[in-house]
C-alpha cells in the first residue's frame, strides 16, 4: 500500500463514521417530527442510530469473545473438539505456566506497591516546592513512551560487555568503576524479573505521582494548619493526616496498576522474549496463540487465567457504580 | 525555624535525587542517538558530554601518496576528519608505547624514516628513501576530544532502516483508531447520560465491567473472526480497518465512561432548556455538547492516541509484520532481535519512536494528565 | 378522525371562558413514589399563575409535565384544547424560564436568545429583530455580544427571560427563577416579571417556594402539598380563608400561630371554643363533622392579635424575645409550652421578662379540626 492509498484509506475510515452519524440524524430531524405519533417512535429510532455502531463494536470486540473465549478454553487446539477440563489440566501439570503465574504474582505484588509508594513520596515532597511541577513532568514523562521504547532505553542502561572492555551500560559501568566484575543484568535467573519490573515502576509512578498530586491539593488545608498548630511535625501529619485521608486514593491507583500489570506483555517480549525465565500469563499466551500453527484451546485457558486476576476488582467496581447510582 | 528549612532542603535534595534517577536513561538515549556510531560502540555515552581522552589508530597511506621535496620522500595529510575538533596530545609508533612522543617531537621508525604530528592531527612522514611498501605505518593517537554530535543516525536510521515508513504506519493506525472511537463513544455516551431508554442500566453496568477486562481475553476469537471473514471475502484477514476496529473495540469502554462521566457534569437543565427551544437530541449533542466537551474531547484523544501509538500487541496481532503495515513499536522490536548490537540503530529508532508522545506530551500536558486524573481505567 | 372534529368544534363553541391549559386527573410516580396525585387544575388564558409549595411537594415536576419533559403517566394535559400528553417539548408553545437560567455557555447573549429561533430555521432579519427587540425589553441590549460567564446573577436571570421572550409562545414557565438572586434583585425582578406579563399578555405559570413571590405577582395561587392540590385561588382569598391548616401555616410571614383547643359548645351558625383554659371565644364558622368537646387548632395570625387592647378573647402571657424590625415589633411569646409571635408596633416599650396581655377580634381567627380541615 503506497503512502498516499493509505492516506485515503484513513480519511474514508474516519469519514465513513461522520456521515453516518450526520446523515441518519438529519433523516430523521426532517422527517421524523411531522406527525405527533411518530414522536415515541422518532425517539427511539435516534436511540438506535446513537448506540447501534458502539453496542456492535462491543459486542464483537468483548462480549462476545468473553464467552468464546471460554466456550474455545474446552475445545482442542483448532477450537473443533471439546476436550473437557484437557487445558486446564495441561496448564496446571505445565512448569512454564507455573513459572509464569510466579512471575505474574511477584510483578502484582512489587509493581503496583512500589508504584504508589514512589508516586505518594514524590508527589509530597514536590508539593510547594517552585521547581515542583518541573520534577512532576520528568517524573511523569515516562507514561508518554511506549514500552518497548522503555525497553530499548533500559536495555541500554543494563547492557553489558566483558569483563576487559569498555562499558558502554551505565549499570555496568558505575559497577566496574567501583571495582566490581560487570553483569549480565537480564540473563540472570530470578533476579532479571526485578531488572524488568524497574522499568515498570519507573514508568507507572508517573500515573501514581499525578494522581496523588491532584488527590494532595484537595486536602483542606485548615486541616493540616490544625495538625501543626497542635504541634504535629510533618512526618507524624504524612502519617497520621495525609496516607488515611488519600486512602481512597491509594486504593485506586493501586487497582490501576494492578489491571495494567497484569497483562503486561510488551516489556517482556522486547527484553527478554520470556527467556532467562522471565516470562508472564501474557507472553506465554502470545507463545501459544502463535507456536506452531497456534492453539486456541491453550491459549484461552491462559486469557481466563488473566481474567480470573481482575474478576475481584470488576466486582469491586460493579458494586461502587451500584453505591453511586442509589444517591 | 531553622529546623523547618534543614528538612525542606533534605526533601529537595531528596526529589533531586528521584528526578535524576528518572530522567537519566531517557537522556543517555537521546545523547547516544547524536553520537557517532563508532564512538557509541566503545564509550559510554556519559564520555560525550564533556571533553575527553580517546585513543585512536591511525594508518598511513603507504607509497601511492609519497611527494617528493628537496631530497626527501614525504608523506603528509591528516589523522582526523574534517571539523573534528580534535586535539592531538601525544602519540606513538608502537602499540606497547603508544604515548611515546609529545606533539612536535620526532618519532624515528626503524627503517630511520621520520613523523611529525602536530596538535590538529597534520602529519608528515618523512625519508630519505624512498617508500616502498603500499600500506603505511601505524600512529598511535591520544587526542582530547570534545562532545561532538550528529544527525547521522537519524538519517540512516529512517530511511534506510524502515522506521520512517513504519512512523507513517503507525500515525496511519493511531490516528483513525483515536478518532472512531471518539466519534462513536461521544454518541454513545450522550445516550446513555441524557436519553431514556429501556436497557440502559444494564448496558452502563456492561461498560463498566468491560473497563477491566484484559484484551488478551478478546485476542482469539476477533483474530478467529478476522480470519474467518477474510476467507469469506477474499481479502487479507490483517488490514488497517481491521487494527483500526480492534483498537476502537478495546478502547470503547474507556472511552465512553470519561465521557460520560464528563457528560454527566453538564447541567440537566441547559439540556432542557434546549428541548424546549426546540433542539432534537442530533441539535443538542451538534450544537451545545460538541463545543462544550472539546476540553474533554482532548483529554480523550490524547490518552487514546498515546496508547494506539505505543501499543505493540495488537500491532503484532492484526497487522502484517511487512514494511507497508508494520508499526513503530514492532519495529522495534524486530531491531531489538536483528540489530541488537548496533545501538546507534536501536537508540534513535527508539527516539524517534517517542517523537509523537513527547511533543505531545509537552505541549498538552494539561489535557493529558486531566484525563488521567478523571480516573483513566485501561482494559 | 371524528374524534378529533368534535374536540375542535367543542372547543370553539365556548372559545371565551376556556381554561387555556387543563390539567386534568394527572398521576406521576417516581418508580414507587408517588409524586403527583390525581392533581386537576384549570389555568385561564394569559393569567398569571403560582404554584406553590415546599420543597418536595411536586410544584416543579407539574411544571416540567406541563413542558413536556416528563412523562405523565395517567391523566391529560391539554393546552388551547390540544392534548399534549405526548408533544415534545417544542411542539407545545411553551417557554421555560430555569433556576440555574440554563445558558449556554459557549454562546453569547445573542446567540443563546436567537437558539430556538435558528433552529425553527426563521431568517436572519427576523431573529435579528426579535432578539433585539427582547433585549430592548429586558434592557440588555449593551451585553447581547457577551458570553454568559461575563454577566452578573441578575443578568443572566435577564437573558433567560429574553430567551423564552423570542419565541413568542403562548405559556411562559418559570422554575423558580428568582431563588438564586439576592434579596434586593429578587425583589427588583419581581417587579419587572409583573409588568413583563402585563406587556406580554401571554398565560404564565411560576413556580416558586417564596410565598411572599406568590402573593406579589399572582392572579392565582396553586398551593400544592405532597402532590395534592391544597387549596387555588387568589392570593387574599388564601390568606384570608384557608381551606386547611397547611394553607393556613404556609401563607403570610410571619406563620400564622396555632394554638390547641377545645370545642366547648355549637351552635347553628358559630362554635365556641377554650382558649388556653383562660378565656372562651365564639366564632362565627361551622363544621358538620365537629362535635362538643372535640379537639380543634385555632389559627390566628401574628398581625391580628392585639397586645395589651381590646379584643373578644385574651390571656395574659411571658415575652421571652423581642425583635424590633423598625415598622412594626414582634413579641415572642409562651404559654403553656406552645410558642406565639405577635405583631405591634415599631416603637413598642414592652421587654423581655415583662407580661403582655394578649388577645384577637373573632371574626380574624379560623378554625380546623383535628383532620387540619378548615371550619367555613
Amino acid at each position: 500500500m503506497t503512502i498516499l492509498n493509505l492516506f485515503f484509506v484513513v480519511f474514508l475510515g474516519i469519514l465513513f463514521f461522520v456521515s453516518y452519524f450526520h446523515i441518519s440524524n438529519l433523516v430523521l430531524d426532517t422527517y421524523g417530527e411531522k406527525s405527533v405519533k411518530r414522536y415515541n417512535f422518532e425517539n427511539s429510532i435516534r436511540v438506535i442510530i446513537f448506540i447501534a455502531p458502539a453496542f456492535i463494536v462491543l459486542f464483537i470486540f468483548i462480549l462476545y469473545p468473553v464467552f468464546e473465549t471460554v466456550r474455545l478454553s474446552f475445545y482442542d487446539k483448532f477450537g473443533r473438539e471439546f476436550v473437557g477440563f484437557y487445558n486446564y489440566k495441561w496448564a496446571i501439570s505445565d512448569p512454564e505456566f507455573r513459572r509464569s503465574i510466579l512471575n505474574n504474582l511477584i510483578w502484582l505484588l512489587v509493581v503496583p506497591t512500589l508504584s504508589t509508594f514512589f508516586g505518594l513520596v514524590i508527589a509530597k515532597l514536590a508539593d510547594n516546592i517552585w521547581w515542583g511541577s518541573i520534577a512532576k513532568s520528568i517524573i511523569f514523562m515516562p507514561m508518554a513512551i511506549s514500552f518497548v521504547g522503555a525497553g530499548v532505553i533500559w536495555k541500554f542502561i543494563y547492557e553489558y560487555r566483558g569483563p576487559g572492555d569498555t562499558q558502554i551500560g551505565l549499570l555496568n559501568a558505575i559497577i566496574v568503576s567501583f571495582g566490581y566484575e560487570p553483569q549480565a543484568w537480564i540473563t540472570i535467573p530470578f533476579w532479571n524479573n526485578f531488572f524488568l519490573m524497574a522499568i515498570m515502576i519507573w514508568i507507572q509512578t508517573g500515573l501514581a505521582l499525578v494522581i496523588f498530586s491532584a488527590a494532595l491539593r484537595s486536602i483542606p488545608k485548615e486541616m493540616l494548619e490544625a495538625a501543626r498548630i497542635d504541634g504535629a511535625s510533618e512526618l507524624k501529619i504524612f502519617f497520621s493526616i495525609i496516607i488515611p485521608y488519600l486512602e481512597q486514593t491509594i486504593l485506586v491507583i493501586w487497582t490501576l496498576i494492578t489491571i495494567i500489570v497484569l497483562r503486561i506483555f510488551d516489556i517482556i517480549f522486547a527484553m527478554t522474549n520470556g527467556e532467562w525465565q522471565t516470562g508472564v500469563l501474557a507472553n506465554l499466551m502470545y507463545d501459544w496463540m502463535f507456536r506452531g500453527g497456534g492453539d486456541s484451546g491453550r491459549g484461552s485457558v491462559l486469557a481466563i487465567v488473566i481474567m480470573i486476576g481482575v474478576i475481584p476488582i470488576l466486582a469491586w467496581n460493579l458494586y461502587k457504580h451500584r453505591q453511586e447510582q442509589k444517591i | 525555624m531553622k529546623k523547618i528549612s534543614l528538612s525542606s532542603i533534605l526533601s529537595q535534595l531528596l526529589l533531586l535525587f528521584f528526578v535524576i534517577i528518572w530522567i537519566i536513561p531517557t537522556f543517555g538515549l537521546f545523547i547516544s542517538s547524536l553520537r557517532d556510531k563508532d564512538l557509541l560502540a566503545i564509550s559510554g555515552w556519559w564520555t560525550s558530554l564533556t571533553t575527553t581522552e580517546i585513543n585512536e589508530i591511525y594508518r598511513m597511506p603507504g607509497m601511492n601518496a609519497q611527494i617528493e621535496e628537496g631530497g626527501y620522500f614525504k608523506i603528509k595529510g591528516n589523522l582526523f576528519e574534517e571539523n573534528s575538533g580534535k586535539k592531538i596530545q601525544s602519540f606513538g609508533i608502537t602499540s606497547k608505547k603508544i604515548n611515546e612522543f609529545n606533539v612536535s617531537e620526532v618519532a624515528v621508525f626503524k627503517d630511520e624514516s621520520e613523523v611529525t604530528v602536530d596538535e590538529d592531527g597534520n602529519y608528515e612522514w618523512l625519508s630519505k628513501e624512498a617508500f616502498k611498501k603500499k600500506k603505511g605505518k601505524r600512529l598511535f593517537t591520544t587526542s582530547l576530544s570534545p562532545p561532538s554530535f550528529t544527525f547521522e543516525n537519524y538519517r540512516e536510521v529512517l530511511f534506510k532502516e524502515g522506521i520512517g515508513r513504519a512512523f507513517i504506519n503507525t500515525m496511519a493506525v493511531a490516528l483513525p483508531s483515536t478518532l472512531i472511537p471518539l466519534i462513536i463513544c461521544s454518541f454513545f455516551a450522550y445516550s446513555l447520560t441524557w436519553m431514556k431508554f429501556y436497557g440502559r442500566d444494564t448496558l452502563l453496568a456492561i461498560i463498566i465491567a468491560s473497563l477491566v477486562v484484559p484484551l488478551q481475553m478478546s485476542l482469539i476469537p476477533i483474530l478467529t473472526i478476522y480470519n474467518d471473514f477474510g476467507a469469506l471475502f477474499g481479502v487479507a484477514a490483517k488490514s488497517y480497518p481491521g487494527v483500526w476496529m480492534a483498537h476502537t473495540g478495546f478502547g470503547l469502554a474507556s472511552t465512553t465512561f470519561l465521557l460520560r462521566n464528563f457528560l454527566k457534569s453538564l447541567p440537566n437543565e441547559m439540556m432542557e432548556a434546549a428541548k424546549v427551544d426546540g433542539a432534537s437530541h442530533y441539535d443538542i449533542f451538534l450544537r451545545i455538547i460538541i463545543p462544550l466537551s472539546i476540553p474533554a474531547f482532548a483529554s480523550i484523544f490524547i490518552l487514546q492516541f498515546l496508547w494506539c501509538w505505543n501499543d505493540l500487541l495488537v500491532g503484532l496481532v492484526f497487522l502484517d509484520q511487512v514494511p507497508s503495515e508494520i508499526i513503530l513499536t514492532a519495529k522495534l522490536k524486530e531491531l531489538l532481535g536483528s540489530r541488537g548490537e548496533n545501538w546507534e540503530i536501536l537508540t534513535t529508532g527508539a527516539f524517534v519512536s517517542m517523537t509523537v508522545p513527547l511533543f505531545i506530551f509537552f505541549a498538552l500536558q494539561r489535557y493529558f494528565i486531566r484525563g488521567l486524573v478523571a480516573g483513566s481505567v485501561k482494559g | 378522525m371524528y374524534d378529533d372534529v368534535f374536540i375542535h368544534l367543542k372547543d370553539r363553541s365556548k372559545e371565551d371562558e376556556v381554561a387555556d391549559i387543563n390539567i386534568n386527573t394527572v398521576n406521576k410516580y417516581f418508580g414507587d413514589v408517588h409524586v403527583i396525585k390525581d392533581v386537576s387544575l384549570d389555568i385561564k388564558s394569559q393569567s398569571f399563575t403560582v404554584l406553590v409549595g415546599p420543597s418536595g411537594c411536586g410544584k416543579s415536576t407539574m411544571l416540567r409535565m406541563i413542558a413536556g419533559l416528563e412523562d405523565i403517566n395517567s391523566g391529560t394535559i391539554s393546552i388551547d384544547g390540544q392534548v399534549v400528553n405526548d408533544l415534545p417539548p417544542k411542539q407545545r408553545n411553551i417557554a421555560m424560564v430555569f433556576q440555574s437560567y440554563a445558558l449556554y455557555p459557549h454562546m453569547t447573549v445573542f446567540d443563546n436568545m436567537a437558539f430556538g429561533l435558528k433552529l425553527e430555521k426563521r431568517s436572519k432579519d427576523e431573529i435579528n429583530e426579535r432578539v433585539n427587540e427582547a433585549a430592548r425589553i429586558l434592557q440588555i441590549e449593551d451585553y447581547l455580544q457577551r458570553k454568559p460567564k461575563q454577566l452578573s446573577g441578575g443578568q443572566r436571570q435577564r437573558v433567560a427571560i429574553g430567551r423564552a421572550i423570542t419565541r413568542k409562545p403562548k405559556v411562559f414557565l418559570f422554575d423558580e427563577p428568582l431563588s438564586n438572586l439576592d434579596a434586593a434583585l429578587r425583589v427588583q425582578m419581581r417587579v419587572e416579571l409583573a409588568k413583563l406579563h402585563n406587556e406580554l399578555e401571554a398565560t404564565m405559570i411560576y413556580v416558586t417556594h417564596d410565598q411572599t413571590e406568590a402573593m406579589t405577582l399572582a392572579d392565582d395561587i396553586v398551593v400544592l402539598d405532597t402532590g395534592i392540590v391544597s387549596q387555588k385561588g387568589s392570593p387574599l382569598e388564601l390568606y384570608d380563608r384557608p381551606n386547611n391548616m397547611f394553607v393556613g401555616g404556609f401563607i403570610g410571614s410571619p406563620k400564622m400561630n396555632f394554638i390547641s383547643s377545645k370545642i366547648l359548645s355549637k351552635s347553628s351558625d358559630a362554635t365556641e371554643v377554650d382558649i388556653m383554659g383562660m378565656s372562651k371565644i365564639s366564632v362565627s364558622k361551622m363544621s358538620a363533622s365537629s362535635s362538643e368537646g372535640d379537639s380543634v387548632t385555632l389559627g390566628i395570625r401574628p398581625e391580628h392579635l392585639v397586645v395589651n387592647g381590646d379584643s373578644d378573647g385574651s390571656w395574659e402571657s411571658k415575652v421571652f424575645v423581642v425583635e424590633k424590625l423598625g415598622d412594626v415589633t414582634y413579641l415572642y411569646l409562651e404559654k403553656d409550652g406552645e410558642p406565639l409571635v405577635a405583631e405591634t408596633e415599631g416603637h413598642s416599650e414592652i421587654k423581655v421578662g415583662d407580661t403582655v396581655k394578649v388577645g384577637f377580634p373573632a371574626g380574624r381567627c379560623q378554625l380546623f379540626d383535628s383532620s387540619g380541615q378548615a371550619f367555613k
